[in-house]
């Protein structure tokens, strides 16, 4: 799979090849800010964009812009932001259009190379990856709403859901069996009304419900 | 012959005082003709209007002119300095700014100090005189006429007590001197400087504008110095860690106890990540910069260990530096819910009501904090009051704790 990397730190970006390489991508091109990176994908039109948040020249956003506008020109293509910090701000202007293919995490996650590796696989494969500190920031000003109906264990399940991850990695994370996974699922959907249809269908929007109300 | 140093000063003293006098003099007198005109033509035509009026023009006219001869006078010979009255100029020449501008530059005062100057002067210039004439009275008495002079009694009794008379003035001369020179300074100080008003008025605002130039330059010092930790340091450790973690990913063939090593030190490599992320996190938050204080405090509010509830009520953005304040205030009060309080759960409103922001901080812990001990709440304290706001805690024992701030935030 094609990857393009934007990143302006040189000795991180020879970190993130390595990773990549590992994780079975060819890093097609690399880049210092969002104007290479717009025309590196726009030449390779890759299978990934891993891209840095702050990049010259106004080290702020960038990378979010430049994460919206590929999303935009290039609809469908899996982009992974990472950061030092990460913002439920930016979280939610990345996901406001579309939440499949889209990976949010900080940057110390990379250095644990088989976590990121499956993370950034799931976001290229077209799921999403969030950092556990998004979700809990996206969590914490839902206090008003049927998210608040939730138990602190069901806000727990809903969060990782919303990371991407499945049934059998939520019971992994948590330290539970599969099917009380499944009962903690079934709990919010009932609690968040969600309609009687097919389970992966009904999953998503319990996410979008999740992460929609981030945007209100 | 030496003489004695402290008579040398006072003699120096004296020469200084009335030589800073009698060239007080001359500026002054040069209204005098004006008042002369004045005076004659007025009692030979009986028109006082017009001499009134055209002498009144003459004068404001040669106020400036005179104002600026004393003012060097002062600064060259006593040193002191008439501050300048430079009021600023309105922005319409309307009548009533007009008027206002004027009456600012206070052009009434400088007129009456022409006029006192000279009567001042003259008067410790008479005693010199008047010292100088007696001293000497035995060296006029020789252009009497040789015959009244010597059948003239007061040769021994008048001459002996104008001589006296005229040390006593000498000896007083310095004295005078520098008490009417000193008095000619208030007088200048009072009527061509700017009233105690103005003055104030303007320290105000030199203070005002330096202490914002203070706290901008730190903020700038604190985005700098943010800034070379993201580039530099952070993503030095970042790498290392990342380096850390391929080795384990990719050399399980390792012998066990390097494997344990490499673990050791890739763990340690994550905690200084995120060690040193809480440090610069605390010094500038991109995010307040770039997206205000409402996505800021999502971020602050999540890293704390406690559940916090937060209620942000802002219409729009406010000012960076009240933006900044406000960021710090509710991160050092959540630190100490945390470290210090053992708070159990926080809460965070920010409200914009007006033109005041107010931000309030409460939490569930032990109280007692106490503003004047804490260096952290002092530290705060003074941050809140560098934007002339109000700050207040309110900390009994056993909580709970608030933590309240005012901010002027008027765009």
């Amino acid at each position: 799979m094609r990857a393009v990397i934007a990143e302006d730190s040189v000795l991180l970006r020879v970190g993130l090849i390595k990773v990549l390489e590992m994780g079975g991508f060819q890093v097609a091109a690399e880049a210092g800010d969002a104007e290479g990176l717009l025309a590196a994908v726009a030449e390779h039109r890759p299978e990934l964009a891993l891209i840095d948040v702050r990049m010259p020249p106004g080290f702020t956003d960038e990378g979010v812009r430049a994460a919206m506008e590929i999303r935009r020109r290039w609809p469908g293509t899996p982009v992974v932001l990472l950061s030092q910090y990460v913002e439920e701000r930016y979280a939610a202007d990345l996901l406001s259009a579309n939440t499949s293919g889209v990976g949010y995490l900080l940057k110390q996650r990379v250095a644990d190379v088989a976590d990121f590796v499956a993370a950034v696989r799931r976001v290229a494969d077209g799921g999403t990856a969030l950092d556990p500190q998004v979700v809990a920031q996206l969590l914490l000003r839902r206090d008003s709403d049927p998210l608040a109906r939730l138990t602190s264990r069901e806000r727990e399940v809903l969060g990782l859901m919303a990371e991407g991850r499945s049934n059998a990695g939520i019971a992994q994370a948590l330290v539970v069996s599969e099917s009380a996974v499944a009962k903690h699922i079934n709990n919010i959907f009932a609690k968040l009304d969600l309609p009687v249809v097919d389970g992966d269908h009904r999953r998503v929007l319990a996410v979008l419900r999740f992460l929609g109300a981030s945007r209100a | 012959m030496t003489i004695p140093a402290g008579l040398r000063r006072s003699v120096l003293r004296a020469r200084r005082d009335t030589g800073f006098l009698a060239a007080g003099v001359l500026p002054h007198l040069a209204l005098v003709p004006v008042w002369a005109w004045a005076a004659t033509t007025t009692a030979r035509t009986g028109d006082w209007l017009l001499t009134v009026s055209l002498s009144a023009a003459l004068v404001l006219l040669g106020t400036p002119v005179l104002t600026a001869v004393q003012r060097a006078r002062y600064r060259v010979l006593i040193g002191v300095d008439v501050p300048r009255l430079t009021p600023t100029a309105p922005e319409q020449w309307t009548w009533a700014s007009t008027a206002r501008w004027l009456a600012a530059t206070r052009p009434w005062r400088k007129i009456g100090y022409h006029l006192l100057g000279p009567l001042v002067e003259l008067l410790v210039l008479a005693v010199a005189a008047a010292g100088l004439a007696g001293v000497t009275a035995y060296a006029w008495s020789w252009a009497l006429p040789t015959g009244i002079r010597q059948d003239w009694f007061g040769y021994l009794t008048q001459l002996p007590a104008y001589t006296a008379a005229g040390l006593l003035l000498l000896c007083a001369l310095p004295r005078t001197a520098r008490a009417v020179a000193w008095a000619e300074a208030r007088l200048a100080l009072g009527l061509l400087g700017p009233s105690r008003a103005q003055r104030l008025q303007k320290r105000v605002d030199e203070l005002a504008v330096s202490r914002t130039d203070l706290i901008e330059a730190v903020d700038a010092e604190r985005r700098r110095i943010e800034r070379d930790l993201h580039d530099g340091t952070q993503q030095r450790l970042v790498s290392l860690a990342v380096n850390l973690g391929l080795a384990i990913a990719t050399r399980p063939d390792l012998p066990s106890d390097a494997r344990e090593v490499i673990g050791r030190a890739h763990l340690e490599a994550k905690a200084a990540i995120a060690e040193l992320n809480d440090l610069v996190r605390g010094l500038h938050p991109a995010v307040l910069e770039d997206r205000g204080l409402d996505a800021a405090l999502s971020g602050l509010a999540a890293r704390t260990p406690l559940p916090v509830r937060l209620r942000v009520d802002l219409e729009e953005r406010v000012a960076p530096n009240v933006e900044s304040v406000a960021y710090f205030v509710i991160s050092e009060a959540l630190t100490n819910a945390t470290k210090h309080a053992n708070a159990m759960r926080a809460e965070v409103i920010v409200r914009q009501v007006g033109e005041v922001l107010r931000v309030r901080v409460t939490d569930d812990g032990l109280g007692g904090a106490d503003a004047a001990a804490g260096t952290g709440l002092t530290g705060l304290a003074k941050r809140v009051g560098s934007l002339d706001g109000a700050f207040h805690v309110s900390s009994p024992v056993g909580g709970p704790t608030t933590i309240t701030a005012e901010l002027p935030c008027a765009r």
